[in-house]
């Protein structure tokens, strides 16, 4: 018996999907069954994320429909075998499931892979209330951005109303220059505000998006930082305990020296 | 008090004057009795207004019949009256009383979009985040940071306080004043407490230990007795 992680925010556009693909992807790595499961009905892009968009046959809305069965709509991902997704309808829209039918996939899904990752559409209306209805715990994706953090509190205030586990927080697309100005919120205001326990930070890396273009999450590159910061929550989910990436980077003949031998700075 | 037979026992103070009526006889030969009393005497003009506290005893009244009371003190023109107070309340008022004197304490983070309302006073362990509000028709004492509405003395007790550890609060409101942070970025303050100025009539925020000095009777039981 696996268990349903829910990524949401609330704010669009901080980073959802982009975590599910990763988070998944980087469970995976670590020889897990992950499914990951795009509710963001009428809007799917996790599966071109993935780069899977052109193997869709079947979608959510016809598994809970009836009109196939969950294991024919999912997809296996191109690089692991253990990996799956089941992607969301673009035709139809988010009325058209239930917080009840939703559930009753993830349940499904929880027999048979470790970890059911739900990607949850932007907003607080039905197409959240389906994605949190099969979910055991939930991570909220923020930016260090006033609005974002507004929002993920507003979030967080509606998931502690639900039976699952207090959430956890992934702060993404940190620009550690502007942070240090005092022009972005810093981390640990952040999670002053939020007062929930922060899984993991993720800087703002031109990696993710060339990666999430080219249909490649970008926790299969080995060096780029950000997809360290993903493998690191994953590690942190299979219950490791890994320090928080260390945001100053290391100029000098020291570093240049360590980064020659391949040691993390 | 009855020994003499008398059902009203009127006493001059420095406040005023001040009826003691008898709690044993009924109500209808109080005002009898009182009507008398009062058309003795015989005040000039140049007398200023008297204000009276009718001390009933062990006497319940309902509104009505205190209406009837005051009119009948009322009908002699130098006399006001300024309270009548009673040693008994009815099961209701009791409740209420209690209510509104309570202190109640709450363990949460009031998030974005979630609201408290209180009766009585609000003792809030955790923060209050930006967008969250708290309301009480009593004081408010945060545990944490205040970032978000505090609303106290909802039912328009302007005597009402709002404290907290931490004071960056997007909105003050006391009773039916009310203050905003400015629009400029702003630090926060520690351990300040905010109330309503009584020389301008608007809401100022100082160090909790100026308060006390203002408000003595915070947390007196006294205030509470007399003010419930």
């Amino acid at each position: 018996m696996g268990e349903a992680i829910v990524i949401t925010s609330g704010k669009g556009g901080v980073g959802k999907t982009t975590t599910t693909a990763n988070l998944g992807t980087a469970l995976a790595l670590q020889k897990k069954k992950v499914c990951l499961v795009d509710t963001d009905i009428g809007l799917r892009n996790l599966d071109v994320v993935m780069g899977l968009e052109n193997r869709i046959i079947y979608d959510i809305v016809d598994v809970v429909n009836e009109r196939c069965k969950t294991k024919q709509a999912l997809i296996t991902d191109k690089r692991f075998d253990c990996l799956h997704l089941l992607p969301a309808a673009q035709t139809s829209d988010k009325s058209e499931v239930t917080p009840e039918g939703i559930k009753g996939i993830v349940d499904e899904l929880k027999q048979d892979y470790d970890y059911v990752v739900i990607d949850c559409p932007a907003g607080i209306e039905q197409g959240y209330k389906n994605a949190v209805a099969g979910a055991d715990k939930a991570i909220v994706v923020t930016t260090p951005e006033k609005s974002s953090v507004r929002d993920a509190d507003r979030i967080i205030g509606l998931l502690e109303q639900e039976e699952m586990e207090s959430p956890k927080l992934v702060i993404n697309r940190i620009r550690n220059h502007m942070m240090k100005n005092g022009d972005m919120l810093d981390v640990d205001e952040i999670v002053n505000v939020l007062s929930i326990d922060l899984l993991g930070i993720v800087i703002d890396d031109d990696a993710v998006i060339k990666a999430s273009n080219s249909g490649e999450p970008v926790a299969m590159k080995p060096n780029s930082k950000a997809s360290l910061a993903y493998r690191n929550i994953a590690r942190r989910i299979l219950g490791e305990t890994v320090p928080l990436m260390n945001l100053n980077e290391e100029r000098g003949m020291l570093a240049k020296v360590k980064r020659f031998f391949g040691m993390r700075t | 008090m009855t020994a003499n037979g008398q059902k009203v026992m009127i006493k001059g103070t420095r406040d005023g004057l001040t009826l003691h009526l008898d709690d044993q006889c009924s109500f209808e030969s109080i005002l009898k009795e009182l009507q008398e009393q009062l058309s003795m005497n015989g005040l000039t003009e140049e007398h200023p207004m008297i204000r009276v506290t009718i001390q009933l005893g062990n006497r319940y009244l309902n509104e009505e019949q205190k209406e009837k009371l005051s009119a009948v003190v009322r009908e002699k023109q130098k006399l006001v009256v300024e309270q009548i107070e009673s040693d008994v309340l009815t099961k209701e008022e009791a409740l209420e009383w209690k209510e509104n004197t309570e202190i109640t304490p709450v363990a949460k983070t009031v998030r974005s979009g979630q609201r408290i309302e209180i009766k009585g006073d609000l003792l809030l362990i955790g923060d209050v985040n930006p967008g969250g509000q708290i309301h009480a028709t009593g004081n408010i004492f945060v545990m944490g940071s205040l970032r978000g509405i505090a609303h106290a003395g909802t039912g328009g007790n302007t005597q009402t306080v709002i404290a907290a550890s931490y004071m960056q609060p997007s909105q003050l409101r006391i009773a039916d004043q009310l203050s905003r942070s400015p629009d400029y970025e702003s630090e926060g303050v520690y351990m300040e407490c905010g109330f309503i100025d009584d020389s301008h009539g608007k809401i100022r925020i100082d160090r909790l230990q100026e308060v006390v000095k203002k408000r003595p009777d915070l947390v007196s039981f006294e205030r509470r007795m007399i003010n419930g």
